[in-house]
């Protein structure tokens, strides 16, 4: 079972280099075998789930660890791990589904698919890896092959928007990257478990220790809170997400942001740092005001994808606003139930993100695809000529914004719960608000898009519904939008979130499982 | 582009195959000496750029260069990961990047497994992506003045 985790890395890796190599050859032979190998992901990914439980590790070249420090790569597979892993498989292979039409018009279609696969090896081995190094070395395989798709169109606005997410996204990687190195510094080693069990014995000597810990923490929060795009650091995304190819805006709206800013967030926050209160705070707060500043920009934009750019800031706020509550609850030594049902809320809120934000991002992609605009001035009454992406895109709409039965409204509810039980009044209030601001806007998108007028502009330009493989996975979000609810009935939640969950309420258990003290 | 006067291209072909060969040693002394596949395949990549920079080449004939190291480049990160598949084939599926071959004799050429054959393979790789970088400036420049 351990020897496949690397598996994970392997796949996407090598489909990447073969398409790349291959794809000169053969045509199309991309379109045929990058599905396949997605596919062979999920399934790996719900093997995982199914079959293993607790902790997984695996040494990279097997070598053992010496008085009882590791020293070889390790890769960790725990619950949180398989969550993450079952986001960025699951939406990436509808992702790739959706493009085999969506990429008809681009000219160097091969390289979307390699850059495609690269961007995914690059997330997983993030997720997978357990050193912090390793960490910094995916994530910058991840984001140079996004720098590139989100550029792929090399049109004016595109290559702007790419140019400003370098930027930004390279300031990110330069801070993390002091961050690391000051952690290997100060702690002189680089293996997440074993850099926790060094900061614990360091913790309790002089105060000197504590001012480092919390400057290593600001740059770790503020380099990574860069590519999560939470509050002060969201500028790019609004770019970057409505220029990208739409499969590569549901991509990284829905995976990339989480796999590379809130997964390495939690896990060094949770695993790595002895908590805080300060630092929990913060964290807090940071996502409150991303939740209501990325949902009160999100109201007035007129272009489509830009609306749901916005409105992802506003959502990984929730995401961390849950999560956040979960940590002030374990650092003030509140009721860990409590903790679990705030956590058990972010992560529930973070898989159901990925898969309507996802839905929304693919069907403004279909819209854009047939009618060549993405200002919702233009459009209105296309739900005549686009009955699917319309009703698709209805869907999407209604469990963002917290609708019943639909997925969104169950996480956002149990966050609501868990900030109430946690005395957190003020912060359920906003979640609330939030809440109608999002309907508010999403209100917005269905009418300027899809309703308004009878569609009679676009009958005369006789344009068709989107094509099957398009259809399909907007399809299949949508009906997931509706199925994943069931993550509510606890015997599901059981095997999908309490592994995560328990995950981070042991904060310990992390680095002793690993270590195997 | 252009090429130089004669003495750069004179120059440039004597000193040319000593790099060349220079980077090889480089690679193939990875796991002895330090350097290795990376430094190694910089090297190598050196000596094709300075023929370039000296002696000019068309644009028809550097596209064609161009997509034939992208083939390479492509070609050495499958055989590096198919090295590693076959360590974990070999170890029983236990153990990625395995060394799987006879280790050797400690300080001789052909020793340490498959550390050398992965240099030699990283040695492509870079040699491959360093040269073509360049060509794509070259390239670029070349289509900006037209």
């Amino acid at each position: 079972m351990n020897s496949l985790i690397p598996l994970f890395v392997i796949i996407p890796l090598g489909c990447a280099f073969l398409m790349a190599m291959l794809g000169r050859f053969i045509k199309n032979i991309n379109k045929f075998i990058t599905p396949i190998f997605m596919l062979s992901l999920v399934y790996l990914t719900f093997h995982f789930i199914i079959n293993s439980e607790g902790t997984l590790i695996y040494k990279v070249g097997g070598f053992e660890p010496v008085n009882g420090i590791p020293i070889a790569i390790y890769m960790v597979m725990d619950g949180l791990t398989k969550l993450i892993l079952l986001v960025i498989s699951l939406v990436g292979f509808l992702a790739i589904f959706y493009s085999l039409s969506y990429t008809k018009q681009y000219t160097s279609e091969r390289k979307f698919y390699v850059l495609f696969s690269l961007m995914i090896a690059g997330m997983n081995g993030i997720v997978l890896s357990g050193d912090i190094f390793n960490i910094f070395v995916f994530l910058e395989i991840a984001a140079i092959s996004s720098y590139a798709l989100v550029a792929f169109g090399v049109e004016k606005q595109q290559l702007e928007a790419s140019f400003k997410y370098q930027v930004l996204g390279g300031i990110a990687s330069l801070i993390i990257l002091l961050a690391i190195g000051l952690i290997y510094w100060n702690t002189g080693t680089l293996n997440i478990a074993d850099i926790s069990r060094q900061l614990t014995i360091n913790c309790s000597s002089p105060t000197g220790t504590n001012v480092f810990i919390k400057f290593i923490s600001v740059l770790l929060i503020a380099g990574f809170g860069l590519k999560a795009a939470i509050f002060p650091f969201h500028t790019w995304l609004p770019d970057a997400h409505s220029s990208a190819p739409s499969p590569i805006s549901a991509m990284l709206s829905g995976v990339l942001i989480k796999a590379v800013g809130i997964y390495v967030i939690i896990r060094l926050f949770f695993n790595m740092f002895p908590l805080s209160y300060e630092l929990s705070m913060t964290i807090t707060v940071l996502g409150t005001i991303s939740m209501i500043i990325g949902g009160l920009l999100a109201i007035g934009q007129w272009d489509i994808k830009r609306m749901l750019a916005y409105s992802s800031i506003s959502q990984i706020g929730y995401i961390v606003l849950g999560l956040g509550i979960g940590m002030l609850v374990l650092a003030t030594g509140g009721n860990k139930a409590v903790a679990a049902l705030s956590i058990t809320g972010g992560l529930f809120h973070l898989l159901n993100h990925s898969i309507f934000k996802g839905l929304l991002f693919l069907s403004a992609g279909a819209v854009e695809y047939r009618t060549g605009t993405r200002d919702m001035r233009k459009m209105g009454g296309l739900s005549e000529v686009l009955p699917i992406t319309s009703r698709t895109s209805l869907v999407g709409s209604l469990a963002i914004s917290g609708i019943p039965p639909f997925n969104g409204f169950f996480s956002k509810l149990i966050i609501i719960i868990a900030a109430i039980q946690a005395q957190y009044y003020v912060l359920a209030f906003l979640a609330v608000l939030v809440s109608v601001i999002t309907i508010a806007y999403f209100m917005k998108l269905q009418k300027y898009t899809f309703y308004n007028n009878d569609g009679s502009k676009w009958k005369e330009k006789k344009i068709k519904e989107v094509p099957f493989s398009m259809a399909f996975s907007m399809i299949v979000m949508a009906l997931l939008c509706i199925t994943l609810s069931l993550l509510v009935i606890p015997d599901v939640r059981e095997i999908f979130l309490k592994p995560a969950v328990d995950v981070l309420i042991n904060t310990a258990d992390y680095s002793t499982k690993i270590l195997g003290m | 582009m252009k090429g130089m006067t004669i003495i750069v291209k004179k120059i440039g072909q004597i000193i040319c195959p000593v790099i060349f060969m220079f980077g090889l040693y480089i690679i193939l002394h990875g796991h002895l000496t330090p350097g290795g596949g990376f430094a190694g395949g910089v090297i190598m990549a050196g000596a094709f750029i300075l023929q370039i920079l000296a002696n000019g080449n068309i644009l028809p004939n550097l596209r064609k260069e161009e997509e034939g190291l992208e083939f390479m480049e492509s070609a050495a990160i499958l055989g590096f990961l198919i090295l590693a598949g076959l360590g974990l084939l070999f170890s029983g599926g236990v153990v990625f990047f395995a060394n799987f071959l006879d280790k050797g004799e400690l300080g001789k050429l052909i020793s340490g497994g498959f550390i050398p054959i992965e240099n030699i393979v990283v040695g492509a790789e870079v040699c491959a992506a360093i040269a073509t970088i360049f060509i794509a400036m070259v390239v670029y420049k070349d289509e900006e003045k037209k």
